[in-house]
Parts: structure tokens; sequence; C-alpha cells
């Protein structure tokens, strides 16, 4: 075993990653910082972000509206207070980014430009074309390159956190291109691995977004929060789950079904005049518009395609200048993988999975209750969010909160110095290595599979009591069925992406089964959580977050703990209605 | 459904002495991509095939193969358009193998390093933004949309010749960065366009533009860069 010293350890090279390693040697340029991905920097999966990210700039605009919006999108179950401080800072990091050199779209004078998202009072995403989060994560990279203290590991998949006497003090990771097991010993972890869709069949996720952050700190012993809370986003191509960015609609794209109507007018977003207009219709919340999508297939007015339902996404009134110019990702994406000229056609699309909201707890600066342990970006749930995330506030909130779990682990690492302790990892190892010596078992994708299936059709965007109890016994039977052993064709160590996977699998399984029970205990119908059952919030009962605690082998016991409201009472959450028509630029 | 055969090299450092190759018939529907075709012999066949992959949408940049002879990205490729004929899978070329379709990238890392693609200005606004226009952004901006796939080194002979050469990819993102109206580090950069290894390196044969999966154009970069490159020389020259 190979043994690293360092004092900041950052998991996860994306747009959280890198912004926290940058904020790290920023606070001081004597911490090692390392920096350690199972992917290169650019291949995480920040890249895929295509609309945009929130940031107050226009004189109409405030920060109240920014606050206030992204609560009652979260439908009240966001934390008030890290709220506040979030949008408070959104500007200036997307401004940072814009000075490290990141190609915002203009306005002819020269100043950054703005659109529309859904559930937005005034237009506030800065965008870059729609390639915003590939722009992002590139700027990011690249400029961390001029930063010698970041020391890269590209291709070390991070396997297990060390924590002993209540402090983080390591972690285990495996060498891809050898198989070599590394010890990092280090003061202080940030963990930024991105979120955990591909435990669904349907999304719109990259292959590497299997949750292995929030494994990881889950089996170390730090809680997941509002797992259950699962954003569907409602523009995808059917089959492939590849994502129709929000823009499209922030633009002035519309939704209709089978029959031309635009059925959103039916379900509380209406009435169609004046369109467009903030808040309404297709620039209404992801929740809404996913919910208003399975309620559609119900009465029978989806298209049939052969990868199943769906309704169209229409930007032809755009003009193809427009087209080409706003939306030039998902125009090529539209050709290529639906074999649909957007120019000319609607884009058939359905609600595929997206986003976690919930993740690692953590406060305001990132801290998770463990020691020295820190959480940034989807893997963590620091309280933005509540129960619907809002278009947008995810790629700033990367920025905002990597830049302070950067900041808090460099400040824990100068006061807390990593000890030269002998650390346990010895036995990880050889619970690594055990995988590849089974001779019998199940095949992964067997395992793989039914998980996802067993997600998309009982923790869907409509769920119910029996569907999750199902869905509960059978995690516990297919994590069982893993403990018992999944045999792999490749028994070398060499580049063993199959045993990767098997190691992935493990964390996935986990986080699953936090989704499953988080959703069976909240009686009520909140954001993206509904339940067919309790159809109404009830805010008496279940004003708060939920609580996913490790149990090892067992279910994980689920607790709950109050939300922060501090200037913005519950309130019933309204959007359509009366309005002015919106300009958009 | 139909049925094609997918035929992909095959190394392992710790038990092969040369690559070999092994096939595989693969059912396949119409919309299949050539990435999910080798997910399939993976799931079901062998799970010891060994390829990069992430995001399956053409932006990340993993998937890079030889497909063919002909260097694509497997994601965005499709099996109908191999059929009925067979499919063989290889590793971008000029690059050492590390397991069979996986390439060793790290020669690429050090290249995109050396051009130092980040901004260097000594007058940065302490805070807001710079103000660009559109038309400022223009001189730039395809060149910022490279996703760093590696399918323009695979293409590119003068690369296979001599992997001393800067390359497509690094240098279209050098001339990014000389482009854009907020960057200052023109001056930082020239000894890596001037290099024998640098710009003068290509004979203008342009298949890294035409293998491009993002229309990026990275021969039109190097070419301005050799008009750069003689300016900068004759500069020089007269400064003496």
């Amino acid at each position: 075993m190979q043994v690293v010293q360092a004092d900041v350890v950052v998991v996860g090279a994306g747009g959280a990653g890198l912004r926290a390693a940058l904020a790290a040697a920023a606070r001081d340029s004597r911490l090692r910082v390392a920096l350690v991905s199972k992917v290169l920097p650019m291949r995480s999966h920040t890249v895929a972000a295509e609309g945009g990210a929130a940031g107050v700039t226009r004189g109409e605009d405030s920060l109240e509206h920014h606050f206030n919006d992204t609560v009652s999108g979260g439908d009240w179950l966001c934390d008030q207070d890290v709220v506040d401080y979030f949008v408070r800072h959104c500007t200036e990091e997307l401004e940072q980014l814009e000075r490290w050199g990141c190609p915002w779209s203009r306005k002819p004078d020269g100043n950054v430009n703005t659109r529309f998202f859904g559930g937005m009072t005034i237009q506030r995403t800065w965008f870059a074309a729609d390639r915003s989060g590939f722009h992002m994560l590139h700027t990011l990279f690249q400029t961390s390159l001029k930063v010698p203290s970041i020391q890269r590991y590209d291709e070390f998949f991070c396997a297990e956190l060390l924590v002993e006497d209540g402090r983080v003090r390591g972690v285990v990771a495996i060498e891809i291109a050898t198989g070599e097991i590394f010890l990092f010993q280090c003061s202080s972890v940030v963990v930024a691995t991105g979120g955990a869709g591909r435990v669904f069949r349907q999304n719109t996720n990259a292959g590497t977004v299997t949750g292995d952050g929030m494994g990881l700190a889950f089996r170390a012993g730090a809680p997941l929060r509002d797992m259950e809370f699962v954003q569907w986003h409602p523009t995808c191509l059917p089959g492939t789950g590849i994502l129709m960015t929000e823009a499209c609609r922030g633009e002035g794209a519309i939704l209709v079904n089978k029959d031309g109507y635009r059925y959103l007018q039916d379900y509380g977003l209406g009435p169609l005049d004046p369109w467009p207009r903030a808040k309404a219709m297709e620039l209404g919340p992801r929740d809404r518009l996913s919910q208003a999508f399975w309620h559609e297939q119900r009465k029978g007015r989806t298209l049939d395609t052969p990868q199943g339902p769906a309704v169209h996404l229409d930007l032809r009134h755009l003009g193809a200048k427009k087209i080409h110019e706003r939306l030039p990702l998902i125009t090529e994406a539209a050709q290529t993988f639906a074999g649909v000229d957007a120019v000319k056609e609607p884009i058939p699309v359905c609600p595929a999975v997206h986003y976690t909201m919930g993740g690692i707890f953590t406060n305001v600066r990132c801290e998770t209750p463990i020691a020295g342990l820190y959480a940034a970006g989807e893997c963590a749930s620091v309280g933005i969010h509540g129960a619907n995330r809002l278009g947008s506030n995810s790629l700033v909130e990367i920025v905002v909160f990597g830049k302070v779990a950067g900041d808090s682990a460099a400040q824990f690492a100068l006061s807390n110095p990593s000890s030269q302790r002998g650390l346990r990892a010895e036995a990880v190892e050889q619970r690594l290595t055990s995988l590849l010596r089974n001779d019998k078992g199940e095949r992964l994708a067997v395992l793989r599979d039914e998980m996802r299936d067993t997600m998309e059709d009982n923790v869907g965007i409509y769920r119910d009591e029996p569907g999750l109890r199902a869905a509960c016994a059978k995690l516990a039977t297919l994590r069982e069925r893993y403990r018992r052993g999944v045999k792999l064709d490749d028994r070398s160590r060499a580049f063993n992406t199959e045993w990767l996977t098997a190691i992935e699998l493990g964390f996935t399984l986990e986080v699953a089964e936090a989704m499953a029970h988080g959703a069976l205990a909240r009686r009520e119908s909140r954001g993206a959580h509904m339940r067919i059952d309790f159809e109404a919030r009830d805010d008496d009962a279940f004003l708060k977050h939920t609580l996913a605690r490790h149990a090892g082998d067992a279910a994980p016991r689920i607790e709950h703990q109050p939300v922060t409201i501090t200037k913005s009472p519950p309130r019933v959450r309204h959007y359509g209605g009366e309005g002015k028509q919106a300009v958009l630029t | 459904m139909n049925t094609i055969t997918i035929e992909c090299l095959r190394y392992h450092p710790e038990s092969d002495a040369e690559p070999r190759f092994q096939s595989w018939p693969v059912p396949f529907t119409d919309d299949m991509s050539v990435l999910q075709g080798l997910q399939y012999i993976k799931d079901h066949l062998d799970g010891s095939l060994t390829f990069r992959w992430s995001c399956r949408m053409a932006i990340c940049g993993s998937c890079g193969f030889v497909l063919n002879g002909v260097p694509k990205l497997g994601c965005e490729t499709f099996l109908r358009d191999y059929y009925p004929g067979t499919l063989r899978v290889e590793p971008l070329s000029h690059f050492p193998i590390v397991r069979d379709l996986a390439i060793d990238q790290s020669d690429f890392l050090k290249k995109l390093e050396s051009v130092k693609p980040y901004l260097i200005n000594p007058d940065v606004p302490k805070k807001g933004t710079f103000i660009q226009t559109p038309g400022q952004m223009d001189e730039y901006y395809q060149y910022s949309k490279c996703i760093n796939c590696l399918l323009c080194y695979a293409a590119c002979p003068q690369y296979g010749l001599n992997s001393a050469f800067t390359g497509p990819a690094a240098l279209a993102l050098l001339h990014r960065y000389n482009a854009d109206s907020r960057d200052a580090g023109k001056a930082e950069r020239m000894p890596v366009v001037n290099a024998e290894d640098g710009v003068w390196g290509c004979t203008l044969v342009g298949y890294c533009s035409e293998v491009c999966p993002k229309g990026v154009d990275p021969a039109r970069a190097v070419n301005q860069n050799k008009i750069e490159s003689t300016k900068d020389y004759f500069f020089r020259f007269f400064r003496k």
C-alpha cells in the first residue's frame, strides 16, 4: 500500500471539488491539497449541465426575489439562514468565474446576459450558450493548472473514508490504472462527488453519478438528509434520458400533448396569456411540470414513442437563428439521439431523474457532524434546495459552497495538523480485494438492473405506502444478495472497471435504501415527493428534514430534524395566475 | 432486432505480450450507439472488456475510439451504420494502451498544461466582470468548445510520427486564450508556439478538424499561429 501525505483531500474534481481545491489553496499556499477523482476533471458530470447559473444582476431583481423564489420553489423545506447566505454570494462567484475566463454569453454592450428559468420572478440565469456547465468546469480545471499546491490524482477511485476517534484521518483509494491501493493521510476531507441519479433507470446523469461520496460519508457515520427528494427533469429524451435544457422554455419553447394542447394550463400553471410570463405555464418549477406529465399520461393524452410515452417540446417559433445561437448543444443532441431537427419539428420529451436534492447533511460552513469532514455540491445537503431545487441554483451552488467547503477544510487543517498515526487501512484493502476472489455469485448487471427497476416502479414521481414498502423490502434483499457475493469476470488489478462498478453498486444500494425509507416515513406530499395516499403538505407533522443514519447491514434509521425558518413562514406555493408579459432578452 | 459482430482490440498489461482481437455477436436496435454495444458486451458477455465512458451525450470526451479506422466518439455513433458488416473497435491511435480500449492520456495532460490555458492578465478587475462584446467573443469562442476527447491526436499524422509535437487540441486551446480580449499572456505562450514542436510541427493535413466532433477547427488555430509566430520572429529581429 502506498501512502500519500496531504493536508486537505478533495474527493471529486467536478465543479464543487475544483472550486474547493482552489479555495483551500488560496487560504494557504503551504497546504498540500490532494484532488482525487475517479475520472479526469473535465469528464466530471458538471460538464453536462446546460442551462445556466443563477445570480442577481438586473436592476429590477433583488436578493429578496432570489430568496423567495428559492424558498417557495423548495416548498419551504429550505434552511432559510443558508438560503440567505447563498443568494448573497451567487453573483460574486459567477463574476469570479468570468474573471477566470468563463465565456458567459453577453449582451451587445459587453455585459453578461441573463435568461429566464422556471420558478423565477426575474431573469437571473447566467449562461454560456447551453454549455454552461461545460464552460464552468473547463474554466475551473484550466485555472487550477496554475496552482502548484494542488496535486491531482486523476483516475483514483475513493473506496473508504477513515474515521478514528470521531475525526476523519484519511482516504483509501484505488489507483485505477494499476489497481494499487493508496492511503491518503490528511487532516480534512471535502467530499464533492456529485449526485446519485444512476440509482434510477431513466435519468439524465452520466454513468459516473453513482452516489459514491454519499455512500462513503454515510458508512463513515455522517447522516444523509432529505434523500426522498429526487428531481425529475420534465424535458428529457425518452429512453436515454438525455437532457433538453430548461433553457429551451426559458427562451420561450412550449410543451404540448398529443393533441397539440398546452396541457400545463390544466395543472395550476395557467392561464395561457399573456405569454411568456414569469413563474407561469412552461416557466413553472420542475416538480409541477413532471407531475403534470404523469397526469397527462394517465389520461391517455401523451404520445407513444418506441422508447415510451412523451409530450412535445416545441421550439420552432423561436426561429433558426435564436435556436442555433442560444441552444446549439441540445439542437445537436436532438438531431443525433432522437433524429429530430428542432428548427423544423417538435422534440419528444418526458421526465427523467435528474438531481438529488438531498445528500450528506452539512451546515452553512459545509461541515458534516464528523470533525474534519466537509461536503459540497450535489452530494451534500446544505439546505438550499428543500423539497424541489430551482433550475440554475445547482450550478451556482457548486461554486458558492465549493469555495466554502475548501476554505473551511483548509482552516481545519491549519489548526488540526495530520498526525502520523498508524491507520487501520489494511482491513479496507482486504475487503476491497476480496471482491476479486469470489468464485460464485451473481452478475453485477442483474443486481443493478433490479435496483433501478425497483426505484423507477416504486419510488417514482408519485408514491404510495404499498409501493414504498415493496421497494424497501426489495432493496434489503438486493443488499443481502450483494453481500453474498457478486462474481466478476475480471480478477485482475490493472484498470479493472468491473471491480470499481462492484464497489459503486455497494454505495448505490445503500443510497437507494435511504431514499426509499425516507419516502416511506414522509407521510405527506411536498415538492418533488408526491404521495398518492397523503396528497396534502402537512406542516404540522412534516415541516422538517429527514435524516437517515447508517445501521450496518440493517435498513437505515430514519429521524427528523427541524427546518430553519427565519423570515418566510410557510405559505401556499403559487404559480401561474395573473401577471404581465415578460420581455425575453 | 438484428445482430452485429463487434470486434475489439484486447490488451492486458499483466498477461498479454501484444494486443489481440476478440469478437462478440451483439443484438441491437436502431437507436443503439456503439457505446451501448460495448456496454452490452460488458454487462452480459464479458465483464473484463475495458473502456472509458461517462456522459453518453458527446460532451465529456471520454469515449473516443477508432471505429473501422476512423476516430469517433462511441456515444454518438450508431451500430446501425455498420450493419451488416463487422464493427472493429480500437483504442485511439498514437497513445500507449493502458488496457483494451483505454489509452494513457498523460502526455496530452502535460501538453495542455504547457500552453498555460488560463487568463494571464495583470489588470484583472477587482470586482465585477470584464466587458467583452459578442464580436470579441467570436474571436475565440469556437476554440473554447474543445472537449479534450483526443480524436484529433489520433487523427494527426505528425503526432503519430513525433509525439513531442504539441498537437491540435492543445494548440487550439492556446489560441483560445491568446485570442481572448481579456488575456494579455500571449508573450508567455509564444515560446510554445515558436518551438520546433509547436505550430511548425504541423504539416497542414487538416484531418484533425475533420474528425472533431464539436466543430472546432484546430487546423485553423494552428495556422493562424504560424502567422503570429512569423510576426513574432520578425519583430524580435527588428527590435535587436
